[in-house]
């Protein structure tokens, strides 16, 4: 009995010494509860884009480029939140491409060939009911291949390798190879442009929610905390996380407002609403872009059900330990039926934003955004040995992968040489993630 | 005395076999309320595969479980859990990657009224069980890769008791523990004990169940080769049925036993 009060007290003793020794810096980091590794990846973003903005002589730093990146970065954003679930459940999804283009051609096909016979040509329900079958075709394709994985025990990387070639195929079959477009008027919208984006005012308008809702959560989880007594953070690191974080949204809004209509669209604008072409040019904000606006919906929703939700926490302990979550009472099966259910869905929802940013359904749609969308889950740290992943570092890393190709565009460099660098980053990222992993240890 | 009592759980010809290997075979076995008993055996005399037909993890050829007189259907770690089954498993079977709360509730999580799960009240009262465990575990926030062998086992077994189990099953649970550790586990063994709960103790190591069982079961080769209560026989006794089969005279034999010529 002795020993272990003493041990107690020695043990009390070090924890007091430890917190002593830290320096400032990590101090910071414990009181405001920031994860490092995603900071780390939020500066090697920084990095890149300083460094292109220096080498492009201040082309990429630009509200038209920033604005046009996040927008790139849709697509393959969406896709990536999914990865991220099925990468941590020790799966891969190598289909998501095919299916992509699958969904987006029958999309295509539905709001150009088939709705028109019955509703007339642009029908305001055109659109929603072509998404909706989309999603449809999206949810039915990923849980016939979860099923497959799930209760016939073959290797999700052989189902998805099937699925790469059979969708791909089923996309051509759909219309013999034909392209599709032009797609419906609101349908468009989905893809972003001088109409899909909101304008200055809603804009701020989200961006004042944005706010409120961090303020809120912040403010909820300490009420939370208190409630049972548990070790709070510091006022300072409340404050300093709330301004942080109201400053980024802000900031990121501005930025979006700042980059305004081109002169002829303007100008047509002006000259179909009677307005007078002022001197200077007429400077109508673009805001942000709908696609932009549906990506970071998806991440919301898909971090809420991976932290709050039942389901989240059933995927992370399955990654974590299969054996453990099957003893633990989990339906594991269901759970990758729902997994691989949620990824189609998420492929449809980027492929509405693609067709309609291309304004046409082609049979190339999403080649190769399966390598791209694991690679942005990775470089975004979801390890793939499984248990560990985060939405929003996967959507980071998207952000960095298309800031690398659109930096490269505008220097000028082949495309060739393109692949071979996004390769190489993709293979240094996770190398450095994994020396940062050993070390956390 | 204790038998006229209905038995807490009676596992009677129990029979599994893989790719016709018999892995457990005609092996009947029982644990009465408040009651501690032994399996012993070798590595891969069937111990572990017999109790993990218990616990849901596994599917008998043949034989049947009867829980407190009445048979029950257990095809899945789910049904285990319904009957007050909870086993702790000597691979420490917690999801690494989650932190000590989420690998208590896991399968069983609190949730508020919106559906979404109620990680605050779970941390509540993950440190309250914990504080009564172990009092000197701080680290609820850390992912249980993080923890030592014995705070991950106390975890393991805080997740049993947390649930109110009335049988209790412990495949080599001090086998990752250092001295104090299993000390530790010994007086937590003594207190569920105390509060009328069954429990199956799986060891290979003779030692470290010999003073806390009431009973021991040997198992050999897929048979149960006999049984006996602790204060009738010795360690050698029980050693010598553990390796060559041999029932001392104060045990019951079982279809294991050795043939006497």
């Amino acid at each position: 009995m002795a020993d272990i009060t003493q041990g107690k007290t020695q043990g009390a003793q070090a924890n007091r010494a430890r917190t002593a020794d830290e320096n400032p810096v990590k101090r910071f980091f414990r009181a405001t509860e920031i994860d490092t590794r995603l900071l780390g990846m939020v500066g090697a973003l920084v990095i890149i884009w300083v460094g292109f903005q220096i080498m492009t002589g201040g082309l990429f730093l630009t509200p038209r480029n920033l604005w046009n990146l996040t927008v790139q970065t849709s697509s393959v954003a969406v896709m990536a939140t999914g990865m991220v679930l099925i990468i941590v459940t020790r799966n891969i999804d190598l289909s998501v491409g095919s299916v992509l283009g699958f969904c987006g051609m029958v999309m295509g096909v539905m709001q150009v060939k088939f709705l028109p016979q019955f509703l007339g040509l642009e029908h305001p329900a055109i659109w929603i009911i072509t998404l909706l079958s989309g999603i449809a075709v999206g949810a039915a394709i990923g849980a016939l291949q979860g099923s497959i994985i799930a209760f016939l025990n073959v290797p999700a990387f052989i189902v998805t390798l099937g699925g790469l070639l059979v969708w791909r195929g089923a996309t051509w079959f759909v219309t013999s190879g034909q392209t599709v477009a032009p797609m419906n008027a609101t349908f468009r919208l989905m893809g972003g442009g001088t109409e899909g984006s909101i304008g200055a005012t809603a804009s701020w308008i989200v961006g004042i929610l944005a706010c409120i809702a961090i303020v809120g959560a912040i403010l909820n989880s300490r009420k939370q905390r208190k409630r049972f007594g548990f070790p709070l953070r510091p006022v300072w690191a409340e404050y300093f996380l709330s301004i942080l974080g109201c400053v980024l949204v802000l900031g990121a809004i501005s930025v979006a407002n700042h980059y305004y209509w081109p002169t002829n669209i303007a100008r047509k604008f002006a000259d179909a609403n009677g307005i007078a072409w002022p001197d200077g040019g007429l400077q109508i904000s673009h805001g942000i872009a709908i696609p932009v606006l549906v990506a970071i919906a998806v991440g919301i929703v898909m971090t809420f059900i991976a932290t709050r939700l039942r389901f989240g926490r059933y995927v992370f302990a399955l990654g974590g330990n299969p054996e453990a979550a099957e003893l633990a009472g989990i339906k594991t099966r269901w759970v990758t039926v729902k997994i691989f259910t949620l990824m189609g869905i998420l492929c449809a929802i980027a492929a509405a934003i693609s067709t309609a940013r291309l304004n046409a359904a082609t049979n190339a749609q999403g080649e190769l955004d399966e390598l791209y969308t694991i690679a942005a889950a990775v470089i975004g740290g979801t390890s793939l040995a499984g248990g560990v992943g985060t939405i929003a570092g996967a959507m980071i890393g998207a952000l960095v992968m298309q800031s690398l190709q659109s930096g490269m565009v505008l220097l000028g460099i082949d495309s060739p040489f393109q692949r071979i660098v996004v390769g190489v980053v993709l293979v240094v990222a996770v190398w450095l993630d994994t020396i940062y992993r050993a070390r956390a240890k | 005395m204790k038998d006229q009592r209905t038995p807490l759980v009676e596992m009677k010809n129990i029979s599994i076999s893989f790719g016709g290997i018999h892995a457990v075979d005609n092996a009947s076995v029982d644990l009465y309320p408040g009651e501690v008993v032994a399996l012993l055996g070798h590595n891969g005399a069937g111990k572990s595969t017999l109790i993990k037909i218990l616990s849901g993890a596994y599917k008998r050829d043949a034989g049947e479980i009867l829980i407190n007189g009445e048979a029950a259907d257990i095809n899945n770690p789910r049904d285990a859990k319904k009957y007050g089954i909870e086993t702790i498993y000597q691979t420490l079977a917690v999801a690494d990657n989650v932190d000590a709360a989420a690998n208590l509730y896991l399968g069983r999580e609190l949730r508020t009224p919106w559906g979404t799960l109620d990680d605050v009240a779970m941390e509540a009262k993950a440190r309250e069980v914990m504080g009564r465990l172990n009092p000197n575990f701080q680290r609820f926030k850390e992912p249980v890769k993080a923890l030592s062998g014995g705070q991950r086992q106390s975890v393991a077994i805080a997740r049993a008791i947390l649930f109110d189990a009335r049988i209790l099953i412990m495949d080599e649970p001090t086998a990752a523990l250092g001295p104090q550790e299993t000390a530790q586990v010994g007086d937590l063994i003594k207190q569920l004990k105390r509060e009328g709960i069954g429990i199956f103790l799986i060891s290979h190591d003779i030692h470290d169940v010999f003073d806390l069982a009431d009973r021991v079961s040997v198992m050999k080769n897929g048979q149960v080769v006999g049984q006996a209560r602790t204060e009738d026989v010795t360690k050698d006794e029980v050693l010598g049925m553990i390796i060559m089969g041999k029932v001392p005279p104060k045990a019951i034999p079982g279809p294991g036993a050795m043939q006497m010529a």
